[in-house]
This record gives C-alpha cells, structure tokens and sequence, in this order.
C-alpha cells in the first residue's frame, strides 16, 4: 500500500504539471457541452421550401401559408415547372419542393379528390424523411381543415371515428438538446478516460521510465492502480464539471439521484480505463496508441447510439452495441437525467458494466508483463 | 578481497527464435568488485544484462542474484538490486526531490530515511539550489550523476549500471567514477557496461563478450599482459575484430 | 531528384513496419463506411412498445393484431394498470405506450367515437414524432377499413419521390463525409505527427544538415501520405459502388482532380500544424480538437448546417472539408460538372496557398 502511495503521487505530479492535458481537460467539455447540442441538431427547422403552384387558386395559396407558417419550412422559391425547382434542389438552394396540380381547388370540389406531389432531396434520410413526414401532416391539417368548413356536421358524426390523442412523456417540451446534453456528458467522460488512460503508459515505454519500473520491486497491481486512479478521479471531476455546465447553459438537472449517476459513471470508468491499460500495454509508440484509441472511439460512438437509435440497427450491429460499453453510459445517462431512472431499474446496466471492468482490468493485469 | 558470490552465472542463454543472442555464458562476480562487462554493439550485453534484473526470461542456462534464482525469484532480485539503464530513467517531468520521494517509496525506505538520504545525496552533489526544479532542466552529466545516486539509494546489494557515461563530458565521467568507487568501499557490487576502454581500466575485473560468447574475463592488467598488449583497447580490438555481427 | 526518392523509401519504411498503425489506416475507412452503410439507418423497425389495453374486446384485439403484424413495432410487454406505464418507461426500452379506452368497441358503435392513447418516451424527439406517425398511420388504417363502404370526401393525395436516394441510404451522406475526415486524417494529423516526431526526437536537425533543400525533406514527408490517402479513395469509392450500390453520377476524373486538390490543401494544413507545435503530443490534441472535432461537427456531414446557429454556420465556411463534401455529394450523386462546383474548388484552391504561404514562413523563421 505505501508504494502505491507514492507511485500515485508521482503520477497526480505529472498529470498537473503537463499544461496541455490540463487545458484539454477543462477546453474539451466547454466546447464539446457549448458547441456540439447547437451543431448536433437533428431538431429540423428551416427546411428550404421550393413550392410550383400551378393553380393561382385561393386554397392553393392557403395551403402554401400553412406551409410557410409551420415553423418548418422557409419558403425560398417559386418555381414555374417542377424541373426548374429540381435545379434548386441541385444547387442546395432547395430541400424540399411541393408540386400544387393545375385545377387543384376545382378537382377538389368538384372530384373530391386532388392529389399534391411531394418530392425531398434524400441524400440525407433522416432529414428527407421527416421533411415529408412534416409535409403530410400540414397537408392532413389542411385537409381537415376544409372537411370541416364544407361538410354539413350532420355527416361528419355517422362516421365512426378513433379518436387519438398522443402525449410526450419525459422531454414533454420534445428539446432536442434535452436529449442530447446527457449523451455528449457520457460522451466526454469516455474520451477523457479513455485518451488519457490509453496514451500513458505507452508514453513511459517511448521515454524508457517503464524499465526503471520494472526493476522495482513494485507489483503489477500495484502499478496497474496507480495508473487507474488518477483518471478515474479525472473522470469523474470531468462529469462534474460536465453537470454544472450543462445546468449552466442549458438547465438541465437530472431528474434522478447523483448518486446513482456517480456511482455507475465510476464503474464504467473502471472498465474504460482497464481497456485504456490494454490498448496502452498493446501499442509501442504514443501515435500507435493514438491510433488505436482513434480506431475504438470511432467505433463505439458510431454504434453507441448518440445520434442515431440503436433499435433501428440490423441485428448483427445491435448485438454489437451489447458489448458496447460506451452504450451502456449514454443510455443510463439519458435515463437518469431524463427519466429518473432509480438503481433498481438500472440494475442490469450495473451488472454488465461490472463485467466489463472486471473483463478489461483482469485482461491488462495479466497483459502487463514486468518481464519478456 | 572478500571472495563472496552475489551474481552467477552457468550456460546463460537467450535466443529470439533463431537468432542466439546470449550464448552460454558462465561467470562469476564478487561482492564490492566493479565488475566490467565490455563488447561492441550488438554482443549481446544489454540482453544479458536484462536477464540478470529480471525484466527478460532467459531461454536456458542457470543463474543466480543475490542469491535468488532468475527464473523463479525475480521480485526477490529486484529487491536487492539498483539499476539505470542507457535512456535516462528519471521522471523528466518530475523535480530533483520528487524523483527521490518516489523511488525511495518504491524500494520500501521510510519517510525518515527518504527525507535523510534525499537531503545527504542533494548535498553530496551539490544540488541544493536546483532541488525543486524539474529534472529536464539539468544538464545532462547531473542527470546522469543523480540517476545513479538515485539508483543506490536503497542500498542494494548490488548496482547494475548499462552504459552510463554516454554522452558526457571526461571531467564528469571522472567523478562518476569517483561515485563508484565510492558506492564499491560501501560494499555495493557494481556491475557496468560500457563503451569506453579507459572506463574499463578502473574495474577490478572485466569481460569482453564478442557475438554473444563470452571470449575473455581477467583483470585488466591480466588481460593486457595475456594479449600482449599497451592498453585496454588493444585487447577489445584483437577480440572484437572477430565479430561477425554489429547493429 | 535520386536524394529525394531515398528520403521518400526512408519514409515508406517507417510507416510500413508500424504495421498497427497502418492497419488503422486503411482499416478506419472499411470499418466506418461499413457502419453507416448498414448499421446506421433511418428506418424505423422493432420498436419495443407497451400496451394497455383497458377493453379486451374485438376491435382492440384486431388493433393489436396489426400492430404485432407491423415491422416497425415489437410488442415488449402487455400493462394491466396505469402505475405500470412509467415503470416501463423507466426501466425498459418502451418506448412507446399505446392506451385503449374501456369498453372500445361499444362507444365506436354507437357514439361513433373512441379513445386511443398513444404515450412516447420523448427521451429523443424525433423518433418520439416517427414512432407516433406510424402508430397513427396504423390506427388511421384500421379506421379507414371499417369505414371503407364509407369514403370521407374532399380527399387530398399526396404522392411522395425521394430524389437521389429513394431507399434513403445512410451511404449517400456517409461516403462523402467518410472521404472528407479520413484524407483529413491521415494527410493533415500523420503528416504533422510525422514532421513533429523527428524534431522531439531530434533527427530533424541531422536532415536538415544534409544536403538536402529543407523544402525536400517536407515533400518526402507528405508523399507517402500523399499515397496511401490516393489508396484509401481507391478502396472507399470501390466499395461504396460495389457493396454499397452507390451510383458515380458524375465524371470520375472530375472527382479525383477535386480529391488530389483537397489532399493537397489537407497536406499543407498539416505541414502547419507542424510548424506551430513542438512535441507529438502537442500535435495529436490540436489535430484532433482543432480538425477532427470541427469536421465531425461543422462540414456538414454527420449534422445538416442548416439547422446551425448563424455563428456555426459562418463558422462551417472555414472548414475545408465543408467544401469537399459538397463537392463528393455533387459529382457522384447529383451528377452535376465542373460548371457548378468551381466555385468550391476555387476555396479550397485558396486556402491551399494560404497554409502552404503561413507554414513556410514560419519554417524559415524556426531555421
């Protein structure tokens, strides 16, 4: 134990005296938690609208209000041929265009029918699809809308109607930010604990000091401890941090316990950095283990479901998000800020990520070999 | 001289799959001796230096530290030893005092001896000024001196040195040597690799290792009068001019 | 020109025995454009749902039926209470609660109206709104078979084209962004590390003693880069048209003129980085903050630019790689020629000569 003192003191030392990780610790959640829920938004508003109004006619130019005023949309052109719109979506001056029919008020009334096209530009899906989805249900409003005003009421209710009222729980206010604040807090702590941990000990084997070391009579765990927790301690301050920011900036508190919140944040970071130690103990040179940390980030933000719902993957890719454990700490974060979520229910969420830790910290432990 | 064994060696052999780095060697050191351990680039002194700290598993032959096995009792050996190797060792990044803290917390000295070793040795080499200043601004000579002051600060039984003197200046390798010496009256066997043949002419007994073999191991005077030589450096170049591989 | 091909084998050499290093390098392009081709996609399935159904009749069950039998729905678990709605919420992956009022089909018979609740875990907005859409759309569609013999006038249609991509590809905005943050990668970060390597490690001054034109030692630095970002734009255009099905609408020698134009400006951001920074370390946090950050962020690839606040979005213009992709998206899915993207060439043209000018003036200065 009293080597493992002073093998901790040497490296809090060392951590508070590189100037660098310092800024990095402090400059990357200011900017990640102030920038990336502004830049990350797939909360879509001013969708660039292209309308072709072939009618001229009062309900088509009501209907292009309702577009206008949705809040959605931003009207940017008026086109006079479908084709011509189709150059502005080619020019990126147009997302979405609407093609009103010739005679649309008069087929309406005197055909009872009229049909409006709708044509997104889909390189993006996500956007493309809900740029429709808003599209139709104007276009349903609308509809309704002139139902009511030219039926006689009287035929309305012979028909029988399912009544659907629908109401959003958790995020009642449906901010986008709400949602992803909590993912990018998960988001930094694992790049924090995850750069750091996997660039030390690599960086001892480029300098040399590792064989020093390992000369010593120190044991391995105790130098695998001391390589754990000054990043855990980092990781967690980061957390901290992460949480006064987001209340600052954006007033989000968790609706949960903090304790709950700590507590898995600590176990997660226990398996995060174990696998920071592998990755460390693998590579030979700091770019190597950069690289390699690169590599795994990449991969497990991507599949971590921060921007995109893992439910919607293939199977083969949602067993991949089973062993993710970046995963794990972006799901509990959203249930704990978001819903409240109690230990009880996240009791499964504990479970695997004490594997985790369990799996990685072992797997480093013997990995690490004072001798070769 | 006290006749006691600390290091032995028998047929101590390691190879990287075909390539027989270490090849047999079999020799003995005694305690207090400064014990010189010569070749050219790539004899393979560095390899069997590291089999003797413990930190590389030989492949086959015998070996014992302080009296503790190679194989078996290699955190026992790291007790006893001190060691600093060719890249500088100390934290770079860490003050004069704060490296001293650290490696006397790992050998297990107490606060009390940490803090009276710590003060002696900074005082010994004049490092007072400098003690809080982080290591990277000394030059380089000082590091080297304050490495190997760091290195027997637990009193060890032995002190395994792997080319210290690169790079310096002769007038701090001359007090280097002064240090060693000094560390050798204490009883501290010294076990030191090296480049420099007038280095080789302080140590009581030397071997000159040519492509793994051990091909020579007498004093220097010794050597010198079996090779019929002037110096030192004419045995090494008589030796090592059969050498057929080099980095 | 002999010294110049040494100097350039040297570098080839050094990359190539850091076969980890490598790996990752032309792994990272597979691996991602694998992902966002058939990992990520926009499409609603298996939705885990609750339902709490308060009537148990006839009509409910039909209902229920045709939720079991819709793909974008997963029937996790079936409610008996109201209080059990939020625990399911909390501890599961519901996300999505649909309420049936008691005694459904009566008050459909003969009230001619009925209750449906649908409660989404708004946790994320947008899959909230998709997830009740469908939800809707099926009740909508059960609703209109009853009433079949009874068609609702004044109807409006609305048929739907999604242009360029009408399976909505997750490809069609990954490739281009995969293409614009690996070359920015491996030209701007290996190079600077590179460059940064031998002047921690010293050996930049025993290069530049050497007869060499200081300007040579650089070039032999970028040139492999230059090389393995040629190969890496190889492999990603190869498989996004021959497993992801992605078209090359446009010219293909249009498109590598603009890569080559874009590696250069990547080299010479690199070679910038390198004039400023003294140790790896230095290096990698400012290529990774300063270009990775930005260009996951702001060039418009991973996030529309158009929902950005308006700093963001003036922020984006100084991005390289926001140029680069709009050119990719133009010439291979959009087909569009050089006549409506010289402007971007042009930028990305300009800012080449502005990093290359800086970091030669800055080279000068330090020698």
């Amino acid at each position: 134990m009293r080597e493992l003192t002073f093998l901790l003191r040497k490296e809090f030392l060392q951590i508070f005296r590189n100037k660098l990780i310092l800024r990095m610790i402090f400059a990357l959640p200011l900017i990640q938690l102030i920038l990336l829920p502004y830049a990350a938004t797939y909360e879509i508003k001013n969708i660039t609208l292209s309308i072709v109004d072939n009618d001229h006619s009062e309900q088509s130019r009501r209907l292009i209000n309702k577009f206008t005023s949705s809040g959605y949309f931003r009207l940017t052109d008026n086109s006079a041929t479908y084709n011509q719109a189709l150059d502005k979506v080619e020019k990126d001056e147009a997302d979405l265009i609407v093609v009103i029919p010739q005679e649309f008020e008069r087929d309406l009334i005197r055909q009872s029918e009229s049909t409006i096209m709708i044509a997104a530009n889909a390189i993006s899906g996500q956007t493309a699809g809900l740029a429709v989805a808003y599209s139709n249900s104007i276009i349903k409003d609308f509809n309704n809308e002139i139902r009511t005003e030219w039926l006689p009421q009287s035929r309305f209710n012979t028909i029988p109607v399912i009544e659907i009222t629908n109401s959003n729980w958790f995020n009642t206010q449906m901010n986008y930010k709400d949602f992803i604040v909590p993912g990018v807090l998960a988001l930094l702590v694992t790049l924090v604990g995850y750069l750091m941990s996997a660039l030390n000990i690599v960086k001892e084997k480029e300098v040399g000091t590792i064989e020093q070391l390992n000369v010593s009579p120190i044991k391995k765990y105790q130098f695998v401890l001391s390589k754990l927790i000054p990043f855990w301690v980092l990781g967690l301050a980061v957390m901290t941090i992460g949480f006064i920011m987001s209340f600052v900036v954006y007033g989000i508190y968790p609706e949960g316990h903090f304790w709950v919140g700590y507590l898995f944040a600590g176990v997660y970071l226990i398996a995060l950095l174990g696998f920071g130690l592998l990755t460390s103990i693998f590579a030979e040179t700091q770019q190597q283990a950069m690289f390699i940390a690169y590599f795994f980030m990449l991969v497990f933000i991507l599949l971590g479901g921060l921007f995109s719902p893992t439910e919607n993957m293939p199977d083969w890719a949602r067993y991949l998000t089973y062993i993710n454990p970046v995963s794990y700490l972006i799901e509990v974060m959203r249930m704990l800020v978001l819903k409240g979520s109690s230990f009880w229910d996240l009791r499964l969420h504990f479970l695997v990520v004490t594997g985790f830790a369990i799996f990685f910290n072992g797997l480093a432990i013997y990995k690490y070999k004072k001798t070769n | 001289m006290n006749k006691e064994i600390v290091i032995k060696t028998d047929k101590l052999t390691k190879r990287f799959g075909d390539f027989i780095a270490v090849n047999e060697i079999s020799f003995e050191v005694y305690k207090g001796e400064i014990f010189g351990f010569l070749g050219a680039n790539g004899a393979g002194k560095t390899t069997a230096m590291k089999m003797l700290i413990g930190i590389s598993k030989p492949s086959s032959g015998n070996a014992a530290i302080a009296g503790y096995d190679v194989y078996k009792q290699t955190e026992l050996i790291k007790r006893n030893i001190g060691y600093m190797s060719q890249k500088f060792s100390l934290y770079e990044d860490l003050t004069i005092k704060e490296n001293i803290q650290l490696f006397g917390g790992i050998y297990g000295l107490s606060d009390d001896q940490i803090k009276t070793k710590g003060e002696s040795l900074i005082e010994k080499l004049g490092l007072q000024d400098e003690a809080d200043k982080l290591v990277v601004s000394l030059p380089l000579g000082w590091k080297q001196k304050l490495a190997f002051s760091i290195a027997i600060l637990h009193q060890p039984k032995i002190v395994f040195l792997d080319e210290p003197t690169g790079g310096v200046d002769p007038i701090t390798r001359r007090q280097f040597w002064d240090m060693i010496y000094e560390a050798a009256d204490n009883g501290i066997t010294v076990f030191v690799t090296t480049h420099y043949m007038d280095e080789a002419e302080y140590c009581h007994r030397v071997s000159i290792m040519v492509d793994g073999v051990i091909q020579a191991l007498d004093s220097p005077e010794g050597l010198k009068m079996r090779y019929n030589a002037q110096s030192m450096e004419e045995v090494f170049l008589m030796l090592a001019r059969g050498a057929k591989r080099s980095d | 020109m002999k010294q110049l091909l040494i100097f350039i084998r040297k570098e080839f050499r050094h990359i190539l025995r850091d076969y980890r290093s490598m790996l990752v390098l032309l792994g990272l392009p597979i691996v991602q454009l694998l992902i966002f081709g058939f990992a990520i996609t926009n499409e609603t399935r298996n939705s885990s749902i609750a339902i709490l159904d308060n009537a148990k009749d006839e009509t409910t069950q039909k209902i229920i039926t045709k939720f079991e039998n819709s793909r974008y729905f997963d029937i996790d678990r079936t409610l008996t209470t109201n209080e059990q709605i939020e625990a399911a919420f909390k501890s599961g992956k519901i996300k999505l609660a649909i309420v049936f009022q008691s005694n459904f089909q009566n008050e459909l018979a003969h009230a001619n109206k009925a209750q449906i609740q649908l409660i989404a875990d708004a946790t994320d907005p947008n899959q909230a709104t998709t997830l009740v859409n469908y939800a809707s759309s099926i009740i909508m569609d059960y609703q209109n078979e009853l009433n079949e013999t009874n068609k609702l006038p004044y109807t409006i249609k609305t048929e739907t084209r999604m242009l360029y991509n009408p399976q909505l590809k997750g490809a069609y905005t990954s490739v281009p962004g995969v293409m614009g943050m690996i070359l920015l990668l491996i030209s701007a970060m290996m190079t600077s590390i590179a460059i940064v390597k031998e002047k921690e490690l010293g050996t930049m001054e025993i290069l530049l003693v050497s007869p060499m034109k200081p300007w040579l030692v650089i070039l032999s630095k970028a040139i492999p880069y230059f090389i393995i970002s040629l190969i890496n734009v190889a492999t990603i255009l190869i498989l996004s048209v021959f497993i992801l099905g992605l078209p090359i609408q446009g010219s293909l020698t249009l498109l590598i003129l603009a890569t080559v134009i874009y590696i250069f400006c990547a080299l010479s951001l690199g070679l910038l980085i390198s004039t400023i920074t003294e140790t790896q370390q230095e290096a990698m946090l400012i290529s990774l903050l300063g270009l990775m950050m930005p260009v996951v962020m702001l060039s418009g690839y991973a996030f529309p630019i158009a929902n950005m606040p308006f700093v963001l979005q003036a922020l984006s213009n100084v991005v390289p790689a926001k140029w680069y992709i709009v050119i990719v998206k133009g010439i291979m899915i959009k087909g569009i020629g050089i006549s409506q993207i010289w402007k971007e060439l042009l930028i990305l043209l300009v800012m080449t000569v502005l990093f290359l000018t800086i970091s030669i003036k800055r080279f000068k200065i330090r020698l």
